[in-house]
C-alpha cells in the first residue's frame, strides 16, 4: 500500500496547481494522473486567461461580466473570489516563467473575448493553456513532485463517509494498488466523450465527476453544459474565441454578418451561449453550408493570423482544407464544457463545512478546475474563466486538502479486500465472451443520443430521448467486452472502466437537465423558452440514492451584490 | 476512402518479437492516421494499443512512425500519404526509446532528459509585485520554443542517439534554448556551461532530422545553433566544440581550405588528438584517404581572408 497525506487525482492545470500549493505548504503530496501531465487537455485551451490586470479595469467588472454571463446561476461569493484574486495569480505565473504577449511598456496584454466589456483575456499567441500547463510542469520537475503517470483511479475508499484513500491501476503493468491518503482532491477535467462529438480529447470521460459520485459526493447543475460557437465539422477540433476577439466574423450563407441580429452590441463577442444559438437558427433556417456557418478571417491580414492566431491557420489548414487567409473557414457549435460538476464550496471542499448538511458530501474529498462546481460559472462560462477556475480554485483546494490532511487522522483501509474486489471486477470483464459488445459501439450510442437530445436547444421530447438511450445503454453496459485480456497498457479495458463512468454522468445530465423547466444559460428549451428566477434561480444538485438511481435536489444561488436583470448583448 | 494500414505489433506478454498486421479501413475525406488505427481499436481489434489524446496536435500523445518517418498521427492526413507515398501506410512505434507495446515507447529517458537541462525559470534578484516587465519580442522570441509538445518525434529521429545514448537530444535542447534565452533567467551563464558539456549542444551533427520530423516547427537543430552562438558568445570557447568552430573558420581565413590535421590538433589538443585519432589515422592510411600532412593555402587565400575581414570575424 502506498500512502501520501494528501493525494491528487488529475495532473492537469487545476490538478498541478493544487499540488504546487500542498507541497508549499508542506504536505506529503502525490499526484496521480491517467496520462503524462503534459498530455493533459488544459494544453487545448487556445485563447487566453481572464484577469483585469489592464489599465481602467477592475476585478468588479470582470465579476459583474461573469455573473451576467452565468445568467445569474453563479454563486456570487465564489465569483467575487475568481476575480479579484485573478490578477496576483496571473502575475504569480508570469514570474514562474509563462511568456505572454506584451504591450510596449513590457506590461501582460490582454485581448478582447465573448461576453467581456473590456480586453481583459491574457494570452500567449493562440497556445494559452499549453504554455501555462507546461510552466506548471516545470515548477512540479523543480520541486521534485512526486508523480504517478499513466496510473487510472478506478475507485475512491470511504470509511464512515470520510476519505481513506482509492484504488489505481499502473497502466503500463496492470498492477492494481492501494493508495490510502488523508485527503484527496479530484482534479480530472470533463465530460467531453459523453458527448460525439466534442472539442475535448479522448481521454476527457468524466472520471473524476463519477468517481465522486459513486462515492456518495453531489453534482451541482450538470445541465449547463456549454457548446462552443467555432467547432470545425470533420472532427469537432476548437478554433479558439480569440479568432473573434481579434476581430473576425460569422457569415452566412448570403454572407450576412448575421450577429447584428441577435446580438446589436457585442455582435460576434456576446457570450458562448448567444452566439451557439444563432449559428443554429441560422442553419435551421436554411441559411448554412452543410450544416455549418463561416468564420471569417481574411480581413485581419496575414501579419496577425501568423502571429497570433498560428494554431488555428494550421488546423483548419489540416481538418478542414482551408487556408483562413484566402477563404472563410465552416464552422458549427459543437459540445465544449461543462459548467456543472462536483459540488464544492470555494475551498474545494466536496462536503459542508459548516455542519448544516445541505448538500451530501464526502469529509477528505475535494476537488477543483472543470471536474468541480464552485460555482463561478452558473448557466454559462465566459470564454478565459476556465483557465482562470483551474488556477485559482486549484490553489484554493491544495491549501485547503493540506490543512484538513493536517488536523485530521488516516481513515482505516481493508486493502487485501480492496483488491481482491477490484481483482474480481477486472477477471469479471475479462471473463465476458472476447467477440461480444464493444465499449465503442455503446459510447458512440451514447454521444449521439446526447448531443440529439441535450445540445444547443432542448426540449422535453428531446431530452427524454437522450435519457432513455442512456439507460438503455446502461443496462446492456454489464455486457461490454474486451479483445485484450493481458495487463501490459490495455487501453481496451479502460475504454469500458471509462465507459461506466461516463454512463452515470450522462445519466444525472439528463435527468438534471429535463428537470430544469426554463432557460438559463447554455440550457435553452425551446418548450420553456424564457427564464423563470421565481421558480428556478436555484441550483440543480443530485446524489445517487441507495438503488443507484440519481436523486435530485436544489440549493440557493449566494447573491452578493448584483442582482438578476435581463440579459442582453 | 479506403485505405491499408500495415501497423507493428508487440505484446510482451505473449509475442517473441514484433510483426506487422495488416487492417484495412474506410475513412472520411478528412481523415488522419489516428483515426484509421482509432477505427481498428473501435472495430476490428481492441488489442491495439496507443497512446493519444487531444486529436489537433497539441497533446503530444501520438508520435509515431509512419511510413518510417516519426510524426503525429492526428496530423498526419491520410489523403495526403496516399497521393505521396502510395496506398499502403506503415505505422510503427518511435525510434530509439524501448517499445512497452504495440505503439507504445517507454519515455523515461526523454523525461528524465528534459529534466536535466533545469527546464524551468530561475529569476535572480528583486521579485517585482506584478510583472516582470519584458519586450514583446523577447517572449515571442521563446515562443518558437514553447511550441514544443513534448511529443518526441524529434527524439525517435536522431541520428546521434542511435549511436550515443548519452546524447541530450533535440527536445531537450530546444527546451534549454527556452531558458537560456529567456531576459527574466538569473542563470544564463550556468546554463550555457551546462549546456555545452559533454552530450550536450556540440554533439548534434547538424543531421536536420529533428527539423524535419517535428510536427510544431520547433526545428529543435536551429535552437541547438542558438544554444552555441550564445555559448561562443559568453565566451565559453574552450570546449571541444567551440574550439572546433574557431579552427574551421580560422583554417579557411587564413588558407582558403579546411586544415584536417590541424583542426583535429585544435579541437582535441595535440595529445589528445593523439590518442582518441590515432586509429581512424590508422584506417585512413591504409585506405589511402590520409589528409595532406602538409597543408597549403589556395592561390587566392587572400582574397577569403578580405571577406572574413569584411564581416568582422
Amino acid at each position: 500500500m502506498r500512502q501520501h497525506q494528501v493525494i491528487i487525482i488529475g495532473g492537469g492545470l487545476a490538478g498541478m496547481r493544487a499540488a504546487q500549493k500542498a507541497q508549499e505548504m508542506g504536505a506529503d503530496v502525490a499526484m496521480i494522473s491517467k496520462i503524462y501531465p503534459t498530455r493533459s487537455h488544459s494544453a487545448a485551451a487556445q485563447g487566453g486567461v481572464q484577469a483585469a490586470v489592464s489599465e481602467g479595469d477592475s476585478w468588479e467588472a470582470h465579476a459583474y461580466d461573469t455573473v451576467k454571463g452565468s445568467d445569474y446561476l453563479g454563486d456570487q461569493d465564489a465569483i467575487e473570489i475568481l476575480c479579484s484574486e485573478a490578477p496576483g495569480d496571473i502575475y504569480a505565473l508570469e514570474r514562474m516563467g509563462v511568456i505572454f504577449n506584451r504591450n510596449d511598456d513590457g506590461t501582460i496584454d490582454a485581448r478582447a473575448f465573448g461576453g467581456t466589456s473590456v480586453n481583459r483575456t491574457c494570452f500567449v499567441a493562440d497556445q494559452t493553456g499549453q504554455v501555462l500547463l507546461h510552466v506548471m510542469w516545470e515548477q512540479l520537475l523543480k520541486s521534485g513532485l512526486t508523480t504517478y503517470s499513466e496510473w487510472f483511479v478506478t475507485k475512491l475508499l470511504v470509511e464512515d463517509n470520510k476519505i481513506a484513500g482509492c484504488i489505481a491501476l499502473e497502466i503500463p503493468t496492470g498492477k492494481v494498488e492501494v493508495f490510502r491518503a488523508k485527503s484527496i482532491i479530484l482534479a480530472t477535467g470533463g465530460i467531453g466523450q459523453v458527448y460525439n462529438p466534442t472539442t475535448n480529447g479522448l481521454v476527457v470521460t468524466a472520471d473524476g465527476q463519477a468517481l465522486a459520485y459513486q462515492a456518495g459526493a453531489t453534482l451541482m447543475d450538470m445541465e449547463a453544459v456549454q457548446h462552443h460557437p467555432t467547432t470545425m465539422k470533420a472532427n469537432g477540433v476548437l478554433i479558439t474565441e480569440g479568432a473573434r476577439g481579434e476581430g473576425a466574423f460569422l457569415l452566412n450563407s448570403n454572407g450576412e454578418r448575421f450577429m447584428d441580429k441577435y446580438a446589436p452590441n457585442m455582435k460576434e463577442l456576446a457570450s458562448r451561449d448567444v452566439v451557439s444559438r444563432a449559428e443554429t437558427m441560422e442553419i435551421r433556417e436554411g441559411r448554412g453550408i452543410d450544416g455549418c456557418v463561416l468564420l471569417d478571417l481574411r480581413h485581419l491580414g496575414r501579419d496577425l493570423i501568423m502571429t497570433k492566431l498560428a494554431q488555428i491557420y494550421e488546423l483548419a489548414r489540416d481538418y478542414a482544407n482551408t487556408n483562413i487567409l484566402e477563404a472563410p473557414v465552416p464552422i458549427q457549435p459543437g459540445h465544449h464544457y461543462i459548467m456543472g460538476g462536483i459540488k464544492t464550496d470555494v475551498d474545494g471542499r466536496t462536503w459542508d463545512a459548516t455542519g448544516q448538511g445541505r448538500w451530501q458530501g464526502v469529509e477528505g474529498l475535494f476537488a477543483a478546475g472543470e471536474c468541480a462546481n464552485v460555482s463561478v460559472h452558473g448557466g454559462n462560462r465566459l470564454g478565459g474563466n476556465s483557465l482562470l477556475d483551474t488556477i485559482v480554485f486549484g490553489k484554493r483546494s491544495g491549501a485547503g486538502a493540506t490543512e484538513y490532511a493536517n488536523a485530521n487522522d488516516w481513515a482505516p483501509i481493508s486493502e487485501e479486500a480492496e483488491l481482491a474486489d477490484q481483482e474480481g471486477s477486472i477477471q469479471g470483464i475479462f471473463g465476458r465472451p472476447a467477440d461480444g459488445l464493444r465499449s465503442s459501439t455503446l459510447r458512440f450510442e451514447m454521444g449521439n443520443a446526447m448531443n440529439d437530445g441535450i445540445a444547443v436547444f432542448r426540449t422535453e421530447e428531446g431530452m427524454t430521448a437522450a435519457l432513455n438511450s442512456v439507460r438503455d445503454i446502461k443496462e446492456r453496459y454489464p455486457n461490454v467486452s474486451v479483445h485484450n485480456k493481458g495487463r501490459v497498457f490495455n487501453t481496451d479495458l479502460l475504454s469500458v472502466l471509462e465507459l461506466g463512468y461516463m454512463l452515470d454522468v450522462a445519466e444525472v445530465i439528463a435527468v438534471s437537465a429535463i428537470n430544469r423547466k426554463e432557460s438559463r444559460g447554455a440550457h435553452a428549451r425551446e418548450d420553456y423558452p424564457d427564464r423563470n428566477d421565481e421558480e428556478y434561480l436555484k441550483h440543480t444538485i443530485v446524489h445517487r440514492g441507495g438503488d443507484g438511481d440519481p436523486v435530485l435536489d436544489y440549493l440557493p444561488v449566494t447573491m452578493t451584490k448584483w442582482e438578476p436583470q435581463v440579459r442582453s448583448y | 476512402m479506403d485505405v491499408t494500414l500495415k501497423v507493428k505489433r508487440y505484446d510482451p506478454e505473449t509475442d517473441e518479437s514484433a510483426h506487422f498486421e495488416e487492417y484495412q479501413v474506410d475513412l472520411p475525406e478528412y481523415g488522419a492516421v489516428l483515426d484509421g488505427l482509432l477505427s481498428i481499436r473501435d472495430e476490428q481489434d481492441g488489442s491495439l494499443s496507443m497512446r493519444c489524446s487531444c486529436r489537433s496536435a497539441i497533446c503530444g500523445s501520438c508520435a509515431m512512425k509512419i511510413n518510417g518517418k516519426s510524426r503525429l498521427a492526428c496530423k498526419t492526413m491520410v489523403s495526403q500519404l496516399k497521393e505521396l507515398e502510395g496506398d499502403v501506410i506503415s505505422v510503427e512505434p518511435m525510434g530509439n526509446q524501448p517499445v512497452i507495446k504495440d505503439l507504445v515507447v517507454n519515455m523515461d529517458m526523454f523525461w528524465d532528459k528534459v529534466n536535466a537541462v533545469q527546464p524551468y525559470l530561475q529569476p535572480e534578484g528583486p521579485v517585482p509585485d506584478k510583472e516582470y516587465l519584458v519586450s514583446n519580442d523577447s517572449m515571442m522570441e521563446l515562443a518558437v520554443a514553447m511550441n514544443c509538445i513534448m511529443c518526441g518525434a524529434c527524439v525517435s529521429d536522431c541520428t546521434v542517439l542511435e549511436v550515443d545514448k548519452g546524447f541530450l537530444g533535440p527536445a531537450a535542447l530546444a527546451k534549454a534554448f527556452r531558458f537560456a534565452g529567456d531576459p527574466r533567467d538569473g542563470h544564463k551563464q550556468g546554463r550555457l556551461q551546462l549546456y555545452t558539456e559533454p552530450n550536450g549542444v556540440w554533439d548534434c551533427t547538424r543531421c536536420f532530422m529533428c527539423v524535419s520530423a517535428c510536427p510544431k516547427d520547433v526545428a529543435p537543430m536551429e535552437r541547438i545553433m542558438d544554444v552555441r552562438a550564445m555559448a561562443m558568445d559568453a565566451g565559453l570557447t574552450n570546449t571541444r566544440g567551440a574550439r572546433h568552430v574557431d579552427a574551421f573558420a580560422s583554417s579557411v581565413k587564413h588558407s582558403g581550405r579546411l586544415n584536417e590535421l590541424g583542426l583535429a590538433m585544435k579541437t582535441f589538443g595535440l595529445f589528445r588528438a593523439g590518442i582518441e585519432l590515432a586509429p581512424m589515422g590508422i584506417r585512413r592510411l591504409l585506405k589511402r584517404r590520409l589528409p595532406p600532412l602538409m597543408h597549403k593555402k589556395i592561390a587566392t587565400a587572400k582574397n577569403i581572408g578580405r571577406l572574413f575581414d569584411k564581416l568582422g570575424v
